[in-house]
């Protein structure tokens, strides 16, 4: 029994939930059970809170006995990025600097899924300070794909995604600020979905890039992003970049799963040269399934696409050397006197701090970022950047005035072996190259699962991309593909995962 | 060493690690200065799309100072925001001297 239970989806769980089928401390014990049972061999967690989650539990199996009424999801456990803040319970950012602190506050997204009754099972790994491709950067250890554990999940957010594609939480909350939701869901075989900039609260959120940075849902099926989506979105007065509107329909359109005449543009720019071959095929023929059911697909030029990696690898450590500035060991995080200096003042004591509790691609981002904001380069850098991000506005309206969504594959590769490209930074940064522009422009993407590459037989995602606040359209797209590929592989393709070794 | 044609030298590393407060090592300095440069060769192409006529875009939506009315709020309790510090005494955060007094 419990073993089937890790394996139901976040709507099944709540449909058995509602219909007193099934208790959520049965839920949450089996997925404790399966975290004790596999992590060892995924590492996917930095915490874990089994005392709390069951207690949660406990509360909404007794409140639900008493008739009261709960939200959709009550009940329904959940993994959260170890980037946001959650009251009483360690808050890394896969970072030294940060070891052993606990927030006195919630950020927003957490707040809401405790008053929403989701027990939380713990804090998922990550690169440090959300700084990577491939979770390879957190100062813990790297976390392993699930579907072979010598290969990276992804990143930054390779915790969340992996604890979903390893049946150890049915939900997670992931960060994509280049692509860290979406990148490791299409290396994981699993739903991440980056919403609208401003469309989900980010106060709590260690920011990393304030103007690119965006919490959003991993999940194994599109109707489960959604729902979680929904819960955690709206205005936050707490956020001044929140968007003040409504939220758009996502669960409706989710259940709407239909593309027929919708129009929809395969980037021409974001394919070809560079992207592995069981990713093209697997997306082709993605592509096909969707014009077979009645979607119109044409092929979209955004000309400006060729300058996204640069300019987002300006801006993002910009604002990254400014964001890390506060950690300054006075606080908060670790302080580390310097070696051999009597009486050290502040200043000396922040940089040996500093020195000690930060990995070596954060010192580089800070580092590169100071550069791209020093006097005499700032316009040829950052402010170029920020120039290229209205040149490809720009691009991406044309495009939107045309179609209604746009595709590409989410990942030029399948995931490569750990170790791999962690001493070549170039290589691992262009890894990013089709989710990045979105974070720049603002806009929401999705990457589903659309099957596995014949020369590796690892899991290949597609990116649905959409218009600001027009998130709904990327849930209704998706949901249709995603419907029509579960039906010619009889199953989900989570289902397809090798069997994880249990810890011995 | 000689200037790579991006202009960042490893004195240029040194002053960037001092303005951003990190004590580097020397064999951090040495790899982040054979490193910099390549990765600002590669990123140097955002000037060629930058037009003058071209405004900047520092937000993908627009935002705007927030005011609220000035009164008094709950906030965190000085034991709550001094739980974290590295070093506290009597409600206040210890920190190192920060002028160059003993």
């Amino acid at each position: 029994m419990s073993t089937d239970l890790t394996r139901k989806t976040a709507d099944e769980l709540a449909q058995s939930l509602a219909a007193k089928e099934v208790s959520s401390v049965e839920v949450t014990q089996a997925l404790v059970d399966r975290i004790g049972a596999v992590d060892g061999a995924v590492h996917a967690f930095l915490h874990v809170d089994a005392e709390g989650a069951l207690a949660t539990a406990a509360d909404i199996d007794d409140r639900r006995a008493k008739g009261e009424q709960l939200s959709y999801l009550a009940g329904v456990p959940i993994a959260i990025k170890d980037v946001l803040a959650t009251k009483g319970m360690p808050t890394t950012c896969g970072s030294k600097i940060l070891e052993g602190w606990i927030p006195p506050y919630d950020a927003t997204v957490t707040a809401t899924i405790k008053a929403a009754g989701l027990p939380i099972l713990g804090k998922t790994n990550m690169d440090e300070f959300a700084m990577g491709s491939s979770t390879e950067h957190s100062a813990y250890g790297p976390t392993h794909n699930p579907w072979d554990t010598t290969r990276i999940p992804g990143g930054s957010g390779g915790g969340s995604a992996a604890a979903v594609a390893a049946f150890e939480a049915p939900l997670a909350i992931g960060t994509d600020t280049g692509g860290s939701i979406r990148q490791p869901g299409a290396l994981t075989g699993t739903v991440g979905v980056k919403p609208t900039y401003g469309g989900i609260s980010r106060y709590g959120l260690v920011a990393m890039a304030s103007s690119l940075d965006q919490a959003g849902p991993v999940t194994r099926t599109v109707l489960d992003a959604a729902l979680l989506h929904e819960l955690i979105a709206g205005h936050d007065p707490m956020d001044s970049t929140s968007i003040p509107d409504a939220v758009p329909p996502v669960v409706a359109a989710a259940r709407r799963a239909d593309v027929k005449g919708l129009k929809i543009g395969i980037v021409k720019e974001l394919g070809g040269e560079g992207f592995q071959p069981g990713v093209e095929a697997r997306f082709t023929e993605a592509v096909e399934l969707l014009t077979s059911a009645g979607a119109e697909v044409v092929e979209v030029s955004i000309p400006s696409l060729k300058y996204a990696l640069g300019a987002y690898y300006l801006v993002m450590p910009s604002e990254a050397s400014s964001n890390l500035a506060k950690f300054d060991a006075m606080r908060y995080g670790v302080r580390v006197a310097p070696a051999g200096v009597d009486d050290p003042s502040a200043e000396q004591v922040m940089a040996s701090s500093r020195d000690a509790g930060f990995g070596d691609e954060v010192k580089r981002r800070i580092i590169l970022g100071t550069y791209a904001l020093s006097s005499g380069y700032y316009d040829a850098y950052y402010g170029s950047a920020q120039k290229v991000r209205t040149v490809l506005a720009r691009d991406f309206a044309a495009a939107f005035a045309d179609v209604d969504v746009l595709v590409s594959p989410t990942s030029p590769t399948t995931a490569y072996p750990l170790g791999e490209k962690l001493d070549d930074p170039l290589a691992m940064y262009l890894g990013d190259v089709a989710t990045i522009p979105a974070n720049l422009v603002g806009i929401p993407g999705l990457s589903l699962p659309v099957g596995l590459a014949d020369e590796d037989g690892l899991p290949v995602g597609l990116q649905f991309l959409a218009p600001q606040k027009a998130d709904d359209r990327l849930y209704n797209a998706a949901a249709a593909l995603e419907r029509m590929l579960e039906q010619n592989w009889g199953g989900t393709l989570l289902s397809r995962a090798p069997e994880l070794e249990a810890a011995r | 060493m000689s200037e790579p044609a991006t202009g960042i030298s490893r004195d240029d590393v040194v002053h960037l690690a001092g303005l951003a407060r990190i004590d580097l090592s020397d064999a951090e300095l040495d790899h982040l200065a054979s490193e910099l440069p390549a990765i600002l060769e590669h990123v140097a192409s955002v000037q060629e799309a930058a037009g003058d006529d071209v405004p900047a875009m520092s937000h993908p939506v627009p935002v705007d100072n927030v005011f609220r009315e000035d009164v008094v709020r709950p906030s965190l309790a000085p034991e709550d925001a001094l739980a974290g510090a590295p070093a506290s005494d009597q409600q206040r955060f210890l920190v190192p001297k920060i002028l160059g007094e003993s």
